[in-house]
């Protein structure tokens, strides 16, 4: 690696599109967010201001948004995300051990099955879960030629869970896929030959050296989780909103763009947890590189 | 994979698990049985969700309204120019946390990863708010197609291009710096040598991060529905308000033929960076 010093022009050169895209389309706005949410409007003769804010004048937004009926979405955004990661843990593992241990003339196209889904649209691939699960819609006629249904599919939390599971399942398969096959199986035959059964191979061998791959396949599915809006939006509806559907409702509803910012920082603060809980597990396991 | 293992008799053959082969299958109807029908009831003459027969009237219809063809060469215009602005972007900054000692660079590194973690959402309104605050919202809206979705390509480079950058410093990583050594003691100029010797070899992770931020910037939903004023609609954000207004064909027509657009460049890009190509 040489110094900056030693190739000051080069390097300014290099250095400068990107920094100054950061800089401006992300720092500056990410830093206005930060200081309204600790703004109000402004009253400009003895109206409240639709344009107009005072600066770093409070912390009611945040003190507001731990009234309690945004703390059951924050709750409920937490905690949907972590079942529907837990979900596309379960079913990606042994996709991922099965394509990874596949003849290799089929692996790129097993695997290329399992993402191929993730170039698709995201709006595209919601609308077309909510379009075969509605009332109407291929699934309950499927049923209702069996005599059952129709049932309301959609519209409730399980609905919201599977769009997530079927987004970010190829966001889990990938960094398996690259952890389970860079595993050495020398290590699984010498569990084997020694007399280990395959459970136990797999839960003190297998699993402790792809941990780290398991890893970034939790942060990879649980971080947009987190944040979700569409997937909530369509296939929830009202009732099943999270977090991310209350800041867009400030900000293109409600109007309460200060408030909107403290729950963006809420949810920013909620994300920034999983990745430094992420950093702290992976510091202390030791296996394959993800 | 292991010589010594004979085919569908190691006790390591997990693709041959009957249990294993029945998820595959079950995970593949899952991922592909919506879409397969999303692109099926394309053709169907009504919107009822029953087969009543086949036609291409909501191809044609979609193709003749306006609002939809319009979102849609939006979306690509603004595709394909942020894939351009953010593959260079990526590009640049790769190699200048790749090649340069600088002080507070870990710091910088974290900055330049940062707008992969924060949440869409959150980098939606802040974009918003900034556009609105400098006036570029309301002030782009009337100029000429396609500057006036200027607002839009500049959010979507901010996204796209540390995706770009995390791909070809991932490439470069490989390199030998012994080759550059070698091209300058052969007498080639540091220019010479950076486009005969290393932009050769990051090839295929500029490819690949294009086609990345290619796919991020047509797939994206949140940070274009807050950083487009009134007026320039992209597809997803015009699908979105469809969506909302209940199922119409149209939209099935409109989406079959962005998954063919989508799939087809993904294609090629595999294509390109097969193993044969890729330099090594």
């Amino acid at each position: 690696m040489d110094d900056w010093k030693d190739f000051k022009r080069v390097f300014l050169t290099l250095a400068s599109p990107g920094s100054f895209w950061l800089l401006v389309f992300f720092i500056i706005p990410m830093a206005f967010l930060f200081v309204l949410s600790f703004s109000s409007k402004a009253i400009v003769n003895g109206e409240t201001s639709t344009t107009a804010y005072d600066y770093f004048n409070t912390f009611g937004n945040y003190i507001a948004s731990a009234g309690t009926s945004y703390l059951v979405l924050l709750w409920r955004a937490i905690w949907t995300s972590a079942v529907a990661t837990f979900v596309c843990l379960v079913l990606a593992y042994p996709l991922a051990l099965a394509v990874c241990f596949a003849a290799p003339k089929w692996r790129p196209i097993l695997l290329l099955l399992l993402i191929l889904p993730f170039w698709i649209n995201l709006l595209i691939r919601t609308y077309a879960l909510y379009s075969i699960f509605r009332s109407t819609g291929v699934v309950n006629q499927a049923m209702g030629l069996i005599g059952l249904g129709p049932y309301e599919m959609l519209n409730n939390t399980s609905a919201v869970i599977m769009g997530l599971v079927y987004v970010y399942l190829p966001f889990m398969v990938l960094p398996l896929y690259s952890t389970i096959e860079k595993l050495d199986r020398s290590y699984l035959e010498a569990s084997l030959d020694l007399g280990a059964s395959q459970a136990r191979t797999f839960w003190s061998v297998t699993w402790p050296l792809t941990l780290p791959g398991v890893i970034t396949g939790i942060i990879l599915v649980y971080i947009p989780c987190l944040g979700t809006f569409l997937t909530s939006d369509i296939l929830g509806g009202p009732n099943n909103w999270t977090i991310g559907n209350a800041i867009q409702n400030q900000f293109l509803e409600a109007n309460n763009w200060p408030f909107g910012a403290a729950l963006s920082f809420i949810l920013l603060y909620a994300t920034f947890i999983a990745l430094v809980i992420r950093a702290l597990i992976a510091g202390r396991s030791k296996g394959v590189d993800a | 994979m292991n010589a010594a293992l004979k085919s569908g008799q190691g006790p390591l053959e997990y693709a041959r698990r009957p249990w294993i082969i029945i998820l595959f299958g079950l995970v593949l109807v899952f991922l592909y049985a919506p879409i397969a029908s999303l692109i099926v009831f394309s053709f169907n003459v009504d919107k009822s969700g029953v087969w009543h027969g086949f036609t291409v009237m909501n191809y044609v219809k979609s193709w003749h309204n306006d609002a939809i063809f319009q979102a849609l060469t939006n979306s690509i215009t603004i595709a394909i120019l942020s894939t351009v602005f953010s593959t260079i972007f990526g590009a640049m900054t790769a190699l200048t946390l790749w090649r340069f000692r600088f002080p507070f660079k870990n710091i910088y590194e974290g900055f330049v990863a940062l707008p992969i973690v924060v949440p869409e959402i959150c980098m939606g309104i802040s974009l918003a708010m900034f556009f609105n605050y400098t006036g570029m919202m309301a002030g782009v809206r009337d100029w000429i197609w396609p500057f006036n979705l200027i607002n839009i390509i500049f959010a979507h480079i901010a996204f796209c291009f540390p995706f770009v950058a995390v791909v070809v410093r991932a490439r470069l990583q490989g390199f030998n710096r012994q080759l550059e050594e070698a091209s300058k003691d052969l007498g080639a100029t540091e220019l010479q040598t950076f486009t005969n010797v290393l932009v050769p070899f990051m090839v295929p992770s500029l490819v690949a991060g294009g086609l990345l931020a290619f796919t991020l910037s047509l797939d994206d939903f949140v940070i274009t529905l807050f950083s487009s004023g009134p007026g320039s609609v992209t597809f997803p954000v015009k699908i979105y308000g469809m969506v909302k207004r209940g199922v119409d064909m149209q939209i099935n027509a409109a989406s079959t033929v962005l998954i063919a657009i989508t799939l087809a460049a993904t294609l090629i890009a595999m294509k390109l960076q097969s193993p044969s190509k890729s330099g090594h």
